[in-house]
């Protein structure tokens, strides 16, 4: 093999960096480009209007998202009620008993459950809720979305509470705390931010989710606030509006699209924010 | 005292039971996918995942067409995907690992992947479909629009952060004094990548790609919105085909008759198998390489 000139290396070594900087641009422009382009075509779109009346009929002007964002709040709700309480305690399960063979066990049930695509979730909502009641229901579309949000908040309770120092407890302990009393009032609020970093990215993922709820939730063009019935939800009012052949429909999708934007960004932002700034660091 | 220690195990017990619930929860998923599937599997044998008919008139439902579907674009998304994250890998783990562009940079990646799913299917319809259909023109072929390729580049943007959050975290793993070692040897900048750190990193990489092919295979919303929904088997990338998740969002809320219903959450089934595979090795291989870095 002959040995390339000390040149042609420098070159090579030039050409290598710029070549990554242009493949790392290419990958990352298209965000630049989502981002202005929904902000722009949806913030027209936005009034008070928009965000508060009901769906017009095709060739009517005007129409709303009202049911989708009241739907998709309604979801969410019901999914964090059922996820927050469960996956926080699977996270100091976790945490304090991570090592033993249940332990390993949840985490690795957990870890899978994280993997599973959400659609299988929905079908599984389907199989559980739907089919037993009868009919697609606001509850069902709340399991499965809870389904998707336990996993996040659970591996981050446990990656939270890991960081808390064996010493704060056994402070606690050594002054006759009992054991319930120092996990509730000494090491979970050490943890407070690191745990709702994990219910805001777990809320974050589930509000964008469209899949599961397409044979749950179904979708409602009318305000519903039922749990035993169908309800809208943004993702999937974007789904519909989007794959119609009405421009006036678009019109419509850029602004919800624009709406669950901010919020998915909003939150994905706050995120950051509680996790940098209320640091749990000790 | 003796209220406090029945409390104590009152609360030892709720952590033991709610951590049991969780793996209970993930065998019931798989064992109700399996008893709702049992028409289909008795009916369908082997031939599920060899024919290519899927008929409800027929009764037929043979799923090769949207396994070979899932297969060709969440491959080629990975290939795109893999090129586009080991490059912001190098960039992010390598040269600029502090600073502004290092920190832009990471952020675009994190937000990249916070867009709900509906959202890029929404931009695939409006801009990446007329490009398709102009290359097609371009070629001569069919302009549909949308097909396997439209859906594979889509998806590789959308799978890319996994990947490339990942190999950046494996990258900066790698020991400064065996860079320093190589430099002082005289290796540039680029040959310290790629004979050092990539040689070093590259079973965490591989395991960050195992997990953006996990989120490949099953993503749904925005592929449906752009792959054609063809029921027909092919391998030309230009032309439109169906996935497994796409056909499942597409036709379960309007499958009447046991064996249509059965042979979907069959299709669920799969899906669930192969991707918690894929997820599992993924994990195992990250955990693996990162153990060896911090004992």
């Amino acid at each position: 093999m002959r040995e390339a000139s000390l040149g042609s290396r420098l070159r090579g070594d030039k050409a290598f960096k710029a070549g990554m900087l242009a493949l790392s641009l290419v990958a990352t422009l298209p965000l630049a480009f989502i981002l202005g382009f929904i902000m722009v075509r949806g913030a027209s779109s936005i009034n008070w209007r928009f965000l508060t009346a009901l769906p017009a009929p095709v060739g009517e002007a005007g129409g709303g998202i009202a049911n989708a964002l009241v739907g998709t709040v309604l979801l969410i709700l019901i999914g964090s009620l059922i996820s927050i309480p469960l996956g926080v305690i699977a996270g100091i399960f976790l945490a304090e008993r991570g090592r033993t063979r249940l332990g390993s066990v949840t985490r690795l049930a957990v870890e899978t459950l994280m993997g599973i695509p959400s659609i299988v979730l929905g079908i599984v909502a389907y199989i559980w809720v739907v089919r037993p009641l009868k009919g697609f229901s606001a509850f069902s579309g709340g399991i499965a979305l809870a389904m998707i949000m336990l996993p996040v908040i659970t591996l981050t309770t446990e990656e939270t509470l890991l960081l808390i120092p064996v010493s704060l407890r056994e402070a606690a302990l050594a002054l006759g705390v009992s054991y319930p009393r120092t996990i509730l009032r000494v090491v979970l609020p050490a943890g407070l931010s690191g745990i709702l970093t994990g219910v805001l990215l777990a809320v974050a993922r589930g509000v964008g989710e469209s899949a599961p709820l397409l044979f749950t939730a179904f979708g409602n063009p009318f305000l519903s606030v039922s749990i035993l019935k169908p309800v809208a939800s943004l993702p999937l009012t974007i789904f519909n509006y989007a794959t119609s052949p009405y421009p006036e429909w678009h019109a419509l999708a850029w602004g919800a699209s624009f709406v669950l934007l901010v919020f998915v960004l909003a939150l994905n932002l706050v995120t950051k924010l509680v996790s940098s700034k209320w640091k749990v660091q000790f | 005292m003796r209220i406090e220690r029945d409390s104590g195990s009152a609360f030892r017990t709720l952590l033991v039971l709610v951590g049991l619930g969780v793996s209970v929860l993930l065998a019931a998923i798989f064992l109700s996918l399996l008893l709702f599937s049992r028409p289909a599997l008795l009916k369908n044998g082997l031939r599920f995942i060899t024919g290519t008919e899927w008929n409800p008139v027929t009764g037929n439902f043979q799923a090769l067409a949207f396994v070979a579907g899932t297969l060709l674009t969440s491959f080629i998304a990975l290939a795109i995907a893999t090129a586009l994250s080991l490059a912001l890998a190098i960039l992010l783990g390598h040269y600029f690992r502090t600073g502004a562009l290092a920190a832009v940079m990471k952020t675009a990646v994190e937000l990249l992947a916070g867009i709900p799913s509906v959202v890029y299917g929404f931009i695939g319809l409006f801009f990446l479909v007329p490009a398709v259909r102009a290359l097609q023109l371009a070629l001569g072929a069919p302009p549909y629009g949308v097909g396997i390729l439209t859906a594979s580049v889509l998806l590789a943007f959308m799978i890319l952060p996994y990947s490339a959050s990942i190999g950046r975290e494996m990258i900066s793993l790698v020991p400064a004094d065996l860079k320093e070692a190589a430099l002082s040897l005289g290796a540039t900048p680029s040959e310290v990548v790629r004979k050092v750190s990539l040689p070093y990193a590259r079973s965490g990489i591989l395991g960050g790609v195992l997990l953006s092919l996990g989120r490949a295979l099953g993503e749904t919303m925005a592929v449906t919105m752009v792959v054609g929904n063809a029921h027909n088997l092919t391998l030309n990338l230009l032309s439109p085909g169906n996935t497994m998740a796409s056909l499942i969002a597409n036709e379960f809320s309007e499958a009447t008759g046991e064996v249509y219903l059965a042979s979907l959450i069959e299709i669920a089934l799969l899906l669930f198998l192969v991707s918690t595979a894929i997820n599992i090795v993924g994990k195992l291989i990250i955990k693996r390489t990162s153990a060896a870095v911090h004992p």
